[in-house]
């Protein structure tokens, strides 16, 4: 593509004496408009759907009896590149290891996903939760209890 | 007297209150037209539709703050958009919405007055409501908006001549200055059979003269920061805005009166008739003003003044002659 063809697009855009079959295209094509069916949806009541490798709000999983997965290596703590994840190891006498406390700062997380990736257990997941909103800083540093049901932070409107 | 002065009162009042209306929902209108011609929904969660939109606009627009600017010039800047708003809702006073009805055993006419020189009227009552708009710009010692103001000015000026003439040729046609006898002469054959050419000019210069899309210059979002009413804000701001809506229902009306044959149609003749060809004619005002984009200022005056005005002369000149042929 040369500046010739360029030099003809500029003038080809309106060729003279010809004014007003443009201006019935138009109308025309804002009419067709108007009688299409709109492509903006109505959020937050009606959702895209977003996709499948969506990285949103973490969940800790559990398993069947209702117990965390984790087992609180600390190896998405090390690997988190915005250190959000707080965790605090606890050993019963039995030997079992959970985290006493799993803390993490959704405010600091840039939603990498590499937690995720890291976890040996497959104990901590990214969800589809995208739009979490809330007044306080406070209200964004996510402890266990927050982290197992991040479904109940959407945003659902007023 | 005091029968007729009741009747005059009530009809008064009603006819205010519906223009109100209108203007109020023709806002409602041109956001949802717009919304839909962009693919978008428009106002949906104020009432069904967004329906409410215009009181929830109103009552925020009362409880606005107002401020005036300090090297406003107060008295003026209060003044204008009283000037603007009161010359526009005045208009509403001439507009036939229809025949004569019996209510109640008397004969009521559907229109407020019935003047010998509607038209004139007209014409110098829309003259009037751009003073808003200058005054308006001027006072309130903002650049944009002096420039608002004078481009409003030079651009009424200019098509308001073209407008004129595009009016004489109706009235030449119908034989009276009263909007009345203008629309009972279009019986059988609207005017916009008669007077294509006036038709269009009449639609160009209306759109110039209510400041719609393609010719609004005082308002020039892009280059005016909204132009002549760039300073104000609350109640005083909705006024302006009001007007603008008003002269849009206006014109409307007057396209329906001069030119689609007022409350004549098929069937049955009737107001009817005549809010819906005027609902036809606001959304062809939105419709438009979403197709075309603003043109430049000196391209509005060289194409008023080089063009439309020519274009109206010859049509009264062609006009004559068929009428002298063939002795109309």
């Amino acid at each position: 593509m040369g500046d010739k063809e360029y030099v003809l697009n500029i003038s080809d855009r309106r060729p003279e004496g010809k004014y007003i079959t443009p201006i019935l295209k138009g109308l025309a094509y804002t009419l067709k408009n108007f009688f299409t069916k709109p492509i903006t949806i109505r959020y937050p009541t009606e959702r895209r759907e977003v996709s499948d490798r969506w990285r949103g709000l973490h969940r800790l999983k559990v398993d069947d009896q209702g117990k965390l997965n984790c087992v609180a290596c600390g190896l998405c703590a090390k690997i988190c590149p915005s250190q959000a994840i707080t965790i605090v190891p606890y050993e019963d006498a039995g030997g079992t290891r959970y985290p006493k406390e799993f803390v993490i700062d959704e405010l600091r997380c840039i939603f990498c996903g590499f937690c995720q990736e890291a976890c040996p257990k497959d104990a901590i997941e990214l969800t589809k939760v995208y739009d979490f909103v809330d007044y306080n800083r406070e209200d964004f540093i996510f402890d266990i209890e927050k982290l197992k049901n991040p479904e109940k932070y959407i945003f659902a409107g007023k | 007297m005091l029968e007729f002065m009741t009747i005059l009162i009530i009809k008064t009042l009603v006819a205010f209150i519906v223009a109100i209306l209108i203007v109020a929902y023709s806002t409602w209108i041109e956001r949802k037209v717009l919304g839909h011609v962009q693919l978008r929904h428009g106002p949906l969660r104020v009432g069904f539709h967004g329906l409410l939109q215009p009181i929830a606009d109103g009552v925020k627009g009362f409880f606005k703050e107002e401020l005036i600017p300090d090297n406003a010039d107060k008295p003026l800047f209060v003044l204008a958009p009283i000037i603007s708003m009161g010359a526009a809702v005045t208009l509403v006073v001439l507009i036939p919405f229809g025949d004569k009805v019996t209510i109640m055993g008397r004969e009521i006419t559907l229109y407020l007055t019935d003047l010998d020189v509607g038209v004139l009227l007209i014409l110098g009552i829309s003259t009037i409501g751009s003073y808003g708009g200058i005054l308006g710009g001027w006072s309130s010692g903002n650049k944009y908006g002096v420039i608002g103001g004078m481009r409003g000015a030079a651009q009424m000026i200019s098509y308001e001549l073209s407008l004129a003439l595009a009016l004489i040729a109706v009235v030449m046609v119908s034989g009276s200055l009263s909007l009345v006898d203008i629309v009972n002469s279009q019986t059988g054959l609207w005017n916009i059979v008669k007077q294509p050419v006036a038709f269009v000019l009449f639609i160009i210069c209306g759109l110039a003269e209510i400041n719609r899309t393609p010719f609004d210059m005082p308002e020039a979002e892009a280059e005016l920061a909204c132009g002549f009413n760039v300073e104000y804000s609350s109640m005083k701001f909705a006024l302006f805005f009001m007007a603008e809506y008003c002269h849009m229902f206006v014109f409307a009306a007057l396209v329906t009166t001069f030119f689609l044959g007022g409350w004549h149609g098929p069937i049955i003749d009737g107001p009817h008739w005549f809010f819906l060809k005027t609902f036809f004619m606001i959304f062809f005002c939105v419709w438009e003003r979403s197709t075309f984009p603003r043109l430049r200022y000196d391209q509005v005056m060289s194409f008023g003044w080089k063009i439309l005005l020519p274009i109206g002369l010859l049509n009264i000149l062609l006009t004559g002659l068929w009428m002298l042929i063939f002795n109309i």
